[in-house]
């Protein structure tokens, strides 16, 4: 096998993540074996938690993973396969086929994920105003100070730059002069409000750390004999 | 009832099961999704306490005597409210019917109330058939499951014209408890099947019922919160909550527990064990002994009262579905104004303005 090259194929699927959990699919040990054959075709076989793990995430993970698996240079060719799934066929042939998901689901989807994938985006930057606020909170920001905050003005972190990419994906500000606290369509908090809206950002942040685990339980019991 | 220092819980489990999911019920030519979903609901099993796991055999079906032992023997409950999934489209005899259901209630008299159900997209026929069952039946709630697959679709929200006019004829019968459950898929599938939203829209529209979301929302238990702090008859049902999180990831239960408190409060929190997904006796034990860990990520949620477990535990889906609790298992306490509280969520909802200037 082709050392360098399948570790530039486990990079690439680094950066794929699951758009409910906001992790990375490598990460989440969703992908179970990785492997590039002397003439440059990578296989991936992905794996998930449960037999009924909802259709149209699923589909993201295997489409973002033939993208970033196809686009690393040297690789002829990348076969992405989803095991023991409800719809592992489906979601299978039609991203090798590159039809679309509304294609590949004829007659029970109307669009393309592009919406759900900008409103998980948005789920997980608000998420992420709890990590990069609360230690503010903590040192005596008051509400009034915190409506006012851009993001230009808060200390660097990799929170913050998660943070950033999130709104980003999520079609939100993102530069120097955006606020750090912004309700999940993208408007401003008011001084007001900051107490309710950080308060929904750490229950979103619960909501998600919550089913992260949850989802990575189940993955280790479903495939306890195997790891 | 159960009985815990000096103090004396009366149980309602509000989400209980009565399945048959072995072989010689899955649908010829859909054995993978029958055998898929019992295999997924087995998977949900492996997180409760390992000394209460089943073989698989009987989790695919047990029998009324494991059900007498389980549920009132060991598990402390002294009502139970039993609720259908029907999943016809792979298994023959359906997964959970009513009629297995009722023949639980018939084996224990007095102790099992037994749920009705209803799928939109029945249509006119289906309503009638729900209106002639609930003349034989006398249904107190109705379980939905939205998720179901019935011919091409793969789901539906409860906010469709369709399902407003079955929620119209629920309330016109006098039946007041709506069960949600949201499930994997939903029509389109280009949508997010958990979004809560719809339950949001059903409960404004229809104030006389109340709307029971299992699993509180969960995997929204973001998006359940926020809704439920805005519709008094909104409630948050715990099974899975407890039975997923209370063994396998107990920060993440306190978490859980914590925002529930927060945002829906302690009078519209209801207990249900999923029953048989879990036993109930681990989980009505370990949620009385239940406290809000010490320790700064949970600095900002309250403990838990007693009056509060005895709430959660019982009293609230005894007031739900008219079950009379004995004495020695109410509310002591004098002076207990539990009904005019407000969740401390609610009033910052309130503070922040309007619920259209704080949403988002």
């Amino acid at each position: 096998m082709n050392g360098v090259l399948r570790d530039a194929v486990w990079t690439a699927l680094g950066t794929v993540r699951d758009p409910e959990l906001d992790e990375p699919i490598t990460e989440l040990e969703f992908v179970s074996s990785c492997t590039v054959s002397p003439d440059g075709v990578a296989s991936v076989l992905l794996r998930l938690p449960t037999f009924f793990c909802a259709a149209n995430f699923s589909w993201l993970m295997v489409a973002d993973a033939y993208d970033a698996v196809s686009a690393v240079p040297g690789v002829a060719r990348a076969d992405i396969e989803l095991e023991g799934h409800f719809v592992a066929e489906e979601i299978n042939e039609g991203v090798a086929a590159r039809s679309g998901f509304a294609a590949a689901f004829s007659g029970e989807a109307r669009a393309e994920l592009d919406e759900l994938r900008r409103t998980f985006n948005r789920k997980a930057a608000l998420a992420g105003q709890d990590i990069v606020a609360r230690p503010l909170v903590d040192s005596g920001t008051t509400p009034g100070q915190l409506a006012e905050l851009r993001l230009g003005q808060v200390a660097p972190s990799a929170e913050l730059t998660r943070m950033r990419e999130r709104r980003a994906d999520g079609g939100l500000p993102r530069g120097d002069d955006a606020p750090l606290l912004l309700h999940e369509d993208g408007s401003p908090v008011t001084a007001e409000q900051v107490p309710l809206h950080l308060r929904r950002a750490r229950l979103t942040r619960v909501s998600i750390e919550g089913n992260s685990g949850t989802c990575r339980d189940l993955l280790a019991k479903r495939y306890a004999a195997t790891s | 009832m159960y009985e815990k220092d000096g103090e004396k819980y009366f149980i309602v489990d509000e989400h209980q099961h009565f399945w048959n999911a072995r072989p010689d019920n899955w649908v010829e030519g859909r054995e993978n999704l029958a055998k898929g979903w019992i295999d997924c609901f087995y998977g949900y099993h492996q997180l409760a306490p390992p000394e209460t796991h089943w073989p698989l055999e009987k989790y695919q079906r047990w029998t009324l005597e494991d059900y007498r032992h389980d549920v009132f023997e060991e598990g402390h409950v002294d009502h139970a409210v039993l609720q259908s999934t029907f999943l016809y489209y792979w298994y023959k005899e359906g997964f959970n019917t009513t009629k297995r259901n009722q023949m639980v209630a018939e084996a224990f008299p007095g102790k099992v109330i037994v749920n009705g159900r209803w799928d939109p997209r029945e249509g006119a026929e289906g309503l009638r058939r729900f209106e002639e069952n609930h003349k034989r039946d006398n249904y107190k709630g109705v379980k939905l499951y939205t998720a179901e697959w019935y011919g091409n679709s793969r789901g539906y929200k409860v906010s469709d014209p369709e399902a407003y006019r079955y929620l119209d004829k629920t309330r016109e019968l006098g039946i007041k408890n709506v069960h949600l459950h949201k499930g994997p898929t939903i029509w389109p599938l280009d949508r997010d099947a958990f979004d809560v939203e719809d339950v949001d829209k059903a409960a404004t529209d229809f104030p006389e019922l109340n709307f029971i979301v299992e699993h509180a929302g969960v995997p929204r238990i973001e998006q359940f919160a926020y809704i439920a702090v805005q519709e008094p008859n909104v409630y948050a049902g715990l099974s899975v909550v407890i039975g997923a999180h209370m063994y396998a990831r107990p920060n993440t239960f306190a978490r859980f527990m914590g925002e529930l408190l927060f945002w829906v409060g302690e009078d519209r929190i209801v207990f249900g064990s999923d029953y048989g997904i879990w036993e109930p006796k681990w989980q009505v034990e370990g949620f009385i002994d239940w406290q809000m860990p010490d320790g700064e990520q949970f600095s900002d949620y309250p403990k838990i009262t007693t009056t509060a477990k005895k709430k959660i535990m019982g009293l609230n889906a005894a007031k739900l579905y008219d079950i009379e609790v004995p004495p020695e298992c109410q509310i002591s306490a004098p002076g207990t104004t539990a009904d005019e509280e407000k969740a401390p969520g609610e009033e910052l909802f309130i503070d922040a303005g309007t619920a259209a200037g704080a949403q988002a």
